[in-house]
């Protein structure tokens, strides 16, 4: 109680300098925790995918399609469980800015696939029975006021022309980590219409999404589906959903070290912040530590004075920052949800940020205390007198 | 009647210092005993090594050569880790500019050494207590050291000197700071000290009448200790 009194008298004898230093520590923490947290977001499709789960697409590029007649060949290989198909659409609704994701899918093997997309009975219902009916997430909904049994319109750009939709439901991710932007549609809706159309785009699938009875087994059925057609005119790349995810990250991992340096040079910065503060701190205080020493308190209580104003100094700002991080994030992540859909603080973030607050207060207090440690006291009092 | 043993025995101690290339030896073959409830005063003019025998005795500081041994320690042969442990239990120092802990009030300074005891708070608290009223700062222990006068923070630091009970005291220029009226106090505080608790003290200083006050004057000069010019014989 004696010695924490101390620590904190000692930290804030200071004043200006410390409450300077702790916003320093917030401000960085604050940085580094959103940083992280945009990493989090942009591997927030890799997290929330799940290994029973795999996805088979054209062995050349996403952009050709598969035959539609894989489904049969697919669904009969030993392991699988459920076959679902979808294509991307990139529709776009009334401007190229409001962007989000849409697809045409196969309504009731995607749902079965996707137990995470919660809709009520009733919406399931609507949506699975209405062939232009949509479902939307709720983030997506908000954000343009849809509301159930609402028409919206998407003009279509891989698919040309005006598509309307009926709202039939609107679904909520079951965990936190569950995209909730994305817009789907009948499969069948879109290939009826390019029947009509453009026949010759008709039966054509973008992806197949395939649930497999045994996660373990996922390589070998993996690749069971991919021997099934190779030498076919379309043959195909099958993997897991995780490591199809991870190829979308991969294409923007610049980005992603980019920002994972920037969130390590700001602690790096904060770091040299809090030794400046703890080397002034100590060195105005040499003459204590050496009458600490003088009257019998050994090196390492001093190093654990110095390490403890350390500790206090960067962990109230760590506090202060951690709690200005939530409301940052809210308001980053809803001005970013177009292209961060899935963005939160998560705990792993917040661990990050303590974990960084105790590094630079130990760091910092390094150098201090080896030279208060290995001060002679003789040499010590001379100074002070 | 039998002598006692001095409470301090100093032999053929050396003492010099590095200063670049030069070595500049500051005590030399210093032999000196001091018993147990003297009141010793060092003297002698700046530069003459006073405060680093004092250092010496009080075992901040490490002699070249010689031994000193305290009670039935020899000092010198203790490790950095022994020497901090029986300093907090031997050694009451005083300083001349005070060396209190600013950010603490008068009886947490006091209770600093306390620390380093096996002393609840609450035995903690009483004894720095009962240390503030033995040096009359009873009604001060609240106050900050920078909201007391020079001879109150000095009493202070003598209160913080004296609360583990230590075999002997050391001051360096205890008077040096304060003003004569202030420093007078202190010189009774000292001998008080000295006369009814039994305190050995060790005392350098430039002041001649604050030497007067103790029982031994003893001289140094260009590191050597010149004769004994005491008042009272060991």
């Amino acid at each position: 109680m004696f010695l924490a009194k101390l620590l904190f008298k000692n930290a804030f004898r200071h004043k200006l300098r410390t409450a300077l230093t702790v916003l320093g520590v917030a401000v960085a923490v604050l940085a580094f925790g959103l940083l992280r947290t945009v990493v989090s977001a942009w591997y927030s499709g890799v997290e929330a995918s799940s290994a029973s789960r795999l996805v088979t697409r054209n062995a050349i590029s996403l952009v050709f399609m598969l035959p539609a007649s894989y489904r049969e060949k697919i669904r009969q290989i030993e392991g699988v469980k459920t076959v679902s198909w979808g294509n991307w659409f990139g529709g776009i609704y009334i401007d190229e800015k409001n962007f989000f994701p849409n697809f045409a899918v196969d309504p009731k093997t995607y749902l079965e696939l996707y137990p995470e997309y919660l809709l009520s009975l009733e919406e399931k219902t609507a949506f699975l029975h209405d062939r232009k009916g949509c479902m939307v997430g709720r983030l997506t909904a908000r954000k343009y006021g849809w509301k159930q049994g609402d028409t919206v319109t998407l003009k279509g750009t891989i698919f040309p022309g005006n598509w309307e939709f009926v709202v039939d439901g609107i679904y909520r991710g079951r965990d936190r980590g569950t995209d909730e932007s994305q817009f789907f549609f009948h499969w069948e809706y879109l290939n009826e219409s390019m029947k009509k159309t453009a026949p010759e785009r008709a039966e054509q699938i973008g992806f197949f999404i395939l649930g497999i009875k045994n996660p373990d087994r996922a390589a070998e059925v993996a690749a069971a589906v991919d021997r099934s057609f190779k030498n076919s005119i379309s043959e195909t790349i099958t993997e897991t959903e995780k490591a199809f995810q991870m190829g979308f990250v991969s294409m923007t991992e610049a980005i992603v070290i980019a920002v994972q340096l920037v969130s390590f040079v700001v602690i790096i910065i904060i770091m040299a912040v809090v030794a400046n503060t703890m080397a002034m701190s100590v060195r105005e205080r040499t003459g204590e530590y050496v009458v600490f020493k003088t009257l019998g308190f050994g090196s390492y209580h001093l190093a654990g004075l110095i390490f403890g104003e350390s500790f206090v100094i960067c962990l109230t700002g760590c506090a202060v920052g951690i709690l200005g991080t939530f409301p940052a994030a809210k308001a980053f992540g809803d001005a970013m949800s177009t292209f961060l859909p899935v963005f939160f603080v998560s705990p792993r973030t917040v661990y990050l940020d303590v974990l960084a607050s105790v590094a630079v207060a130990t760091i910092a207090a390094l150098i201090p205390a080896f030279r208060v440690m290995h001060i002679g006291i003789a040499q010590g009092l001379r100074k002070v007198v | 009647m039998s002598v006692p043993p001095p409470l301090v025995k100093i032999r053929d101690v050396s003492k010099s210092y590095r200063r670049g290339s030069q070595i500049l030896p500051v005590l030399q073959h210093i032999v000196l005993d001091i018993a147990e409830g003297a009141f010793l005063a060092l003297m002698g003019p700046s530069g003459s090594g006073k405060t680093t025998l004092l250092n010496l005795i009080a075992g901040i500081d490490r002699a070249d050569s010689g031994s000193i041994t305290v009670g039935d320690v020899d000092i010198m042969s203790l490790s950095e880790t022994d020497l901090a442990a029986w300093r907090s239990s031997s050694i009451g120092f005083i300083f001349q500019f005070y060396n209190l802990i600013p950010v603490l009030n008068a009886r947490e300074n006091v209770e600093l050494p306390l620390l380093l005891t096996g002393l609840s708070r609450k035995e903690r608290r009483e004894h720095a207590e009962t240390a503030l009223q033995v040096v009359n700062l009873a009604d001060r222990m609240d106050h900050y050291p920078s909201e007391l006068s020079g001879g109150q923070q000095q009493r202070v630091a003598i209160a913080r000197a004296v609360v583990t009970d230590p075999l002997m005291l050391v001051a360096d220029e205890p008077t040096g700071d304060l003003d004569r009226a202030s420093a007078k106090d202190i010189l009774d505080l000292m001998c008080r000290l000295n006369t009814e608790l039994g305190k050995t003290i060790i005392m350098v200083t430039h002041d001649p009448r604050a030497a007067e006050r103790a029982h031994i004057i003893r001289d140094l000069d260009k590191g050597v200790l010149n004769d004994v010019s005491g008042q009272t014989p060991l």
